[in-house]
């Protein structure tokens, strides 16, 4: 494997470290150190300047106005974007585009009128309700929102979905119901507008990422038009599952990111700071733990750009990103706590982003699948059959 | 886990004041009547946060403060907008000396 940047991957990681260092970094010594978001104005002015570098609608395929990049430059990118106290889980504030419903492009053309234009323009906010209080990793058996044909037209939804973020806010999203019998081809996506009667966050879900919240929502007689059916009928599971699968690569490169961040503050504070009469960095302790960071940082970083490089070879990925996903969240979070222990008191203040990174990795080891049930699919994949 | 903030209301006064902590949290004022006028939120770049942000109203007298409450949380941000979502589900409209506050920006919330 050669991951030798070339010319204008190296151009474009350059280019997106210098935003983060000088646009983004210097904004979040005023901001709360839980922020997620920027004001208007500030916003509006990152946005003016990724779209400048022809880089805003990071996950927007070409033809619908996003850059021609590859998933090795994606990931790239991500590893940079991430970079800063907010970067985890929302990189250089959203102004590369922000998560977008990547299913929407699997709309029919009134659909995409209707709801993925206003998406990408950035006028409508759009949530992804997948998650059940049955549970969330094994979508296929674990949905139990019910979708039941009403006349022709129309069909009632019943049911109750958890950990959906940003549902308060949005103005439509995806909703993923049975319309069928157990199992994968019994789950449906419906396009629900959230002023829809029937439609309620009834409420927030305080986790340890104090920066935002996910939402329950209760979903109760909602009347839904046959015509917002994304995809087919029974093909949810597969819409769903093409998300999970392609969203793990750059999910997986913003751990590594943080954690890079994290290393090179523990670098950087172990050769200034002095405990009797010698740095840090001069106690084997000290350097055994750097050195675990950069072996954990260095395998991380290899795993996810070969994810990355199968992807854009059109090659299967399913395993490469899993294995990404698992070794980037777990070898991230042992490299954020490494590098607070360095820091010693100073490392669980406020202060500085380790603490913030320290709990929003935590949440990286569940969220997107967790690290067992990666291992699950790397496994199921090894063995060629599939475990139950 | 309650989702409005049920605490007691404390007099609003210097000494009641002096006496809560620094934690980070949420809070609420009161007018005479106990009613809400506002929720405020003590962040981590709050210097003395609950007491500090709560030291800050005395100073002022443009809100008629009868009351206050608090809630410590670390979890602030998010107490914050939930706490504000609550009020305007039950009010439809936000406390009094929170009119600054963008309500369209705000997510919306149907608690019962």
């Amino acid at each position: 494997m050669d991951f030798t940047l070339n010319e204008e991957q190296t151009m474009i990681v350059d280019m997106v470290r210098k935003f983060v260092q000088q646009e983004i970094i210097p904004l979040e010594k005023d901001l709360d150190p839980d922020a997620d978001e920027v004001d208007h104005d500030t916003y509006a002015k990152l946005v003016e300047k990724t779209k400048a570098m022809g880089l805003y609608g990071l996950d927007t395929p070409p033809e619908y106005g996003g850059p021609d990049i590859s998933m090795v430059t994606r990931t790239l990118i991500a590893i940079e974007c991430s970079q800063h106290r907010a970067g985890l889980y929302v990189p250089c504030y959203n102004a590369f585009g922000g998560a977008r419903q990547a299913q929407l492009f699997e709309a029919t053309d009134a659909q995409k009128e209707k709801y993925l234009y206003p998406m990408l323009k950035g006028e409508k906010k759009v949530f992804f309700g997948l998650s059940e209080p049955s549970g969330g990793s094994d979508p296929a058996r674990a949905i139990q929102t019910k979708a039941v044909r009403d006349g022709n037209d129309h069909w009632v939804l019943n049911g109750t979905k958890l950990w959906i973020s940003g549902a308060d806010r949005a103005d439509y999203g995806l909703v993923f119901a049975r319309t069928g019998g157990e199992g994968r081809s019994g789950v449906t996506a419906f396009i629900v507008e959230t002023d829809w009667p029937g439609f309620n966050v009834t409420r927030v879900v305080h986790t340890l990422r104090s920066a935002k919240y996910a939402t329950e929502i209760h979903i109760e007689n909602l009347r839904v038009p046959h015509e917002n059916i994304l995809g087919e009928e029974g093909g949810g599971f597969a819409i769903a599952n093409d998300r999970l699968a392609r969203q793990r690569v750059p999910y997986a490169a913003e751990c590594l990111g943080v954690a890079i961040r994290a290393h090179e503050m523990a670098v950087e504070y172990a050769k200034i700071r002095e405990t009797f009469g010698a740095t840090l960095s001069s106690r084997q302790g000290i350097q055994w733990m750097l050195v675990e960071n950069e072996i954990d940082l260095r395998s991380a970083r290899l795993l996810v750009l070969d994810a990355a490089a199968k992807c854009d070879r059109g090659l299967p990925f399913r395993t490469e990103s899993a294995i990404a996903k698992l070794v980037c969240a777990e070898n991230g979070f042992r490299v954020v706590d490494r590098s607070m222990q360095i820091h010693g008191g100073l490392g669980v203040a406020k202060d500085l982003p380790l603490e913030r990174w320290f709990r929003e990795m935590r949440i990286r080891r569940i969220g997107e699948g967790p690290s067992e049930v990666q291992k699950h699919v790397i496994a199921r994949d090894i063995i060629g059959a599939s475990l139950r | 886990m309650s989702i409005r903030l049920d605490k007691p209301w404390i007099e609003f006064s210097k000494q009641s004041i002096d006496r809560v902590t620094g934690h980070l949290g949420v809070y609420q004022l009161g007018n005479a009547e106990k009613e809400i006028i506002y929720i405020g939120v003590a962040g981590a770049r709050s210097r003395f946060g609950l007491r500090g942000e709560l030291q800050k109203w005395l100073e002022l007298d443009d809100i008629a403060t009868s009351f206050f409450r608090l809630e410590v949380t670390m979890a602030y941000k998010t107490r914050h907008a939930e706490l504000l979502q609550i009020f305007l589900h039950d009010f439809k409209r936000l406390p009094l000396a929170n009119k600054n506050l963008n309500v369209k920006s705000m997510g919306r919330l149907n608690v019962g």
